[in-house]
């Protein structure tokens, strides 16, 4: 068997295999439905309710992609500010790092407090959620350029426009798709943070409603709902970091176009 | 066509014509008051067009300072730079540079970075959309061959050997026809063989487009091969101390290297180099 089909095998066996024992162990001891509800059982919820949750797995992606989308247009604008003037890099860092520590939740209410609650809030925090992570790489990346890549345009007299576009924007993709890994999966959580606190749609909404009914298998289906959302968009990124920035790991299939 | 004034004004005519790279009085300073380095002290060079001149001498004598002075990159502190007649900068001048490091941009194909200046330098970048897939493309192409790397055009740079990737940086930095090529020590970081084999692409290439060349290298046997005249410098404060023809007939060869007159140049230019040196390091 050749080594890449083994480690596919052996990565599904193993998550086949967590699920099964999960389900072993919840047999054996007997747990209730209230702690900890069996997959099958979470399977069996989520098929039924599906009519009921599929308007809300649709808002929350929704919501997500769009606050997504506004944090990777405003990260990127930020992050080649910071990144392409050393005076902008040292002034504005410390600031960035202030605001990136701030724990996000802290911020839903005075989004809600501004635009009221729904779906404006959410889209709010997922774009704050995400953008920290794609201006920092962003920043870092161009930082970093080597000189001799830069001088290479210099000596062609080249305009600063011209070395931004032509050396520091792609040298900077690596970083960039690997921090937009980080911020699909952080605006997911910004979402739904926002949808459980102050929305009446909502894959956050449905659960905290779950949760509160004690309808502990609609909660962990919310939560498998979430996952595979979170799962695939990350899986689009990381396809797309592959063919575009190939080029990083010396991938021998790699060709652009 | 009069005569110019006697008053030399920073406006050259038809008197400097004839030489395409001059400097005149220049020097050049570093930092202020009492850390001011001097990088580069009194210096006069002209270089006909369609000349190849090799700057020779230790590290730190300024030679990649002249390079850098020419091209605009650097301004002097005092003195003249004059490039096809006019001070350097009034006037676009094509400038291909080549480094020792290969600075291929890894995201792009070999060929792609061969047509990189293409992209950048006018008047070839205001057609470049336009004609990436066809003329630009055969002329990055032409050039590749011509060194020997038809088969690797859509190879990406880490895919190619050291040798290989100075080859392609060749290519680029002749690929918009400059008018001005500027070698900063190019084979330097090569084995001899690849060396002594890119010396004779470079020599070919230069009999064939005839751009004024400027070669600043640590390698004797390389400005000998390559260039018409050597100018010696010495460091501390840079300074041209010797301009000496090379006498030999082109296309030349490697045996030509080993002929008792070719020795017996490149040992006085080595002598020069060691007599110059500051005393503290001759010890």
């Amino acid at each position: 068997m050749d080594p890449q089909l083994r480690r596919r095998f052996a990565s599904t066996a193993f998550i086949i295999g967590f699920f099964l024992l999960w389900e072993a162990l919840c047999w054996l001891f007997n747990v209730s439905d209230i702690v900890l509800p069996k997959p099958s059982q979470i399977i069996v919820t989520l098929v039924e309710r599906m009519p009921a949750l599929w308007p809300h797995t649709i808002q929350t992606l929704y919501t997500t992609l769009i606050g997504f989308a506004l944090g990777i247009v405003i990260g990127v604008a930020l992050g080649v500010i910071v990144g392409s003037s050393r005076l902008a890099y040292d002034v504005a860092y410390p600031l960035l790092i202030g605001f990136a520590t701030i724990p996000k939740v802290a911020v839903v209410p005075i989004f809600v407090l501004w635009f009221g609650a729904g779906a404006v809030p959410a889209v709010l925090t997922a774009m704050i959620m995400s953008i920290f992570p794609i201006v920092v790489n962003v920043a870092t990346g161009l930082a970093t350029t080597e000189p001799e890549l830069e001088d290479v345009m210099r000596a062609l007299h080249a305009s600063k426009l011209d070395i931004l576009w032509n050396v520091g924007l792609p040298r900077t993709m690596p970083y960039f798709f690997a921090s937009l890994k980080v911020a699909v999966t952080l605006a997911f959580v910004g979402t739904v943070i926002s949808e459980t606190v102050a929305s009446n749609r909502g894959i956050g909404n449905v659960m905290m409603i779950a949760s509160s009914n004690f309808d502990v298998p609609l909660v962990f289906a919310g939560l498998l709902i979430l996952a595979v959302m979170g799962v695939a968009l990350y899986a689009v990124f990381s396809f797309l970091e592959g063919r575009i920035t190939g080029w990083a790991h010396r991938k021998d299939d790699f060709a652009m176009g | 066509m009069t005569a110019p004034d006697s008053a030399a004004t920073t406006v050259k005519d038809g008197a400097h014509a004839d030489f395409f790279v001059e400097l005149e009085g220049v020097t050049l300073t570093y930092g202020r008051d009492e850390r001011q380095v001097n990088a580069l002290g009194m210096t006069n060079l002209r270089l006909k067009q369609g000349d190849f001149v090799a700057l020779v001498g230790p590290s730190g004598c300024g030679k990649s300072t002249i390079l850098k002075l020419v091209t605009g990159l650097l301004t002097a502190s005092t003195g003249y730079v004059y490039v096809a007649g006019r001070e350097v900068g009034a006037e676009p001048v094509r400038v291909g540079m080549a480094f020792q490091n290969p600075t291929m941009l890894p995201w792009l194909t070999v060929r792609d970075n061969v047509m990189l200046p293409l992209k950048i330098v006018p008047p070839f970048r205001e057609n470049y959309r336009a004609k990436r897939k066809t003329e630009f493309r055969d002329r990055a192409d032409a050039l590749l061959k011509e060194v020997g790397l038809d088969q690797f055009g859509d190879k990406h740079p880490w895919q190619l050997s050291g040798g290989m990737l100075q080859r392609a940086s060749l290519c680029r930095s002749l690929v918009h026809e400059p008018q001005l090529l500027m070698l900063d020590e190019p084979f330097g970081a090569l084995d001899q063989f690849t060396r002594e084999e890119l010396w004779a692409i470079m020599q070919e290439l230069w009999m064939k487009m005839r751009p004024t060349v400027l070669l600043v290298t640590h390698d004797l046997k390389e400005a000998g091969y390559l260039a018409n005249r050597i100018c010696v410098m010495r460091a501390r404060p840079g300074q041209i101390i010797d301009d000496a023809e090379v006498p030999f007939a082109r296309p030349r060869t490697i045996e030509m290297s080993y002929t008792p007159s070719f020795v017996s140049m490149t040992q006085r230019l080595r002598e020069l180099i060691v007599t110059a040196r500051p005393a503290k390091e001759a010890a």
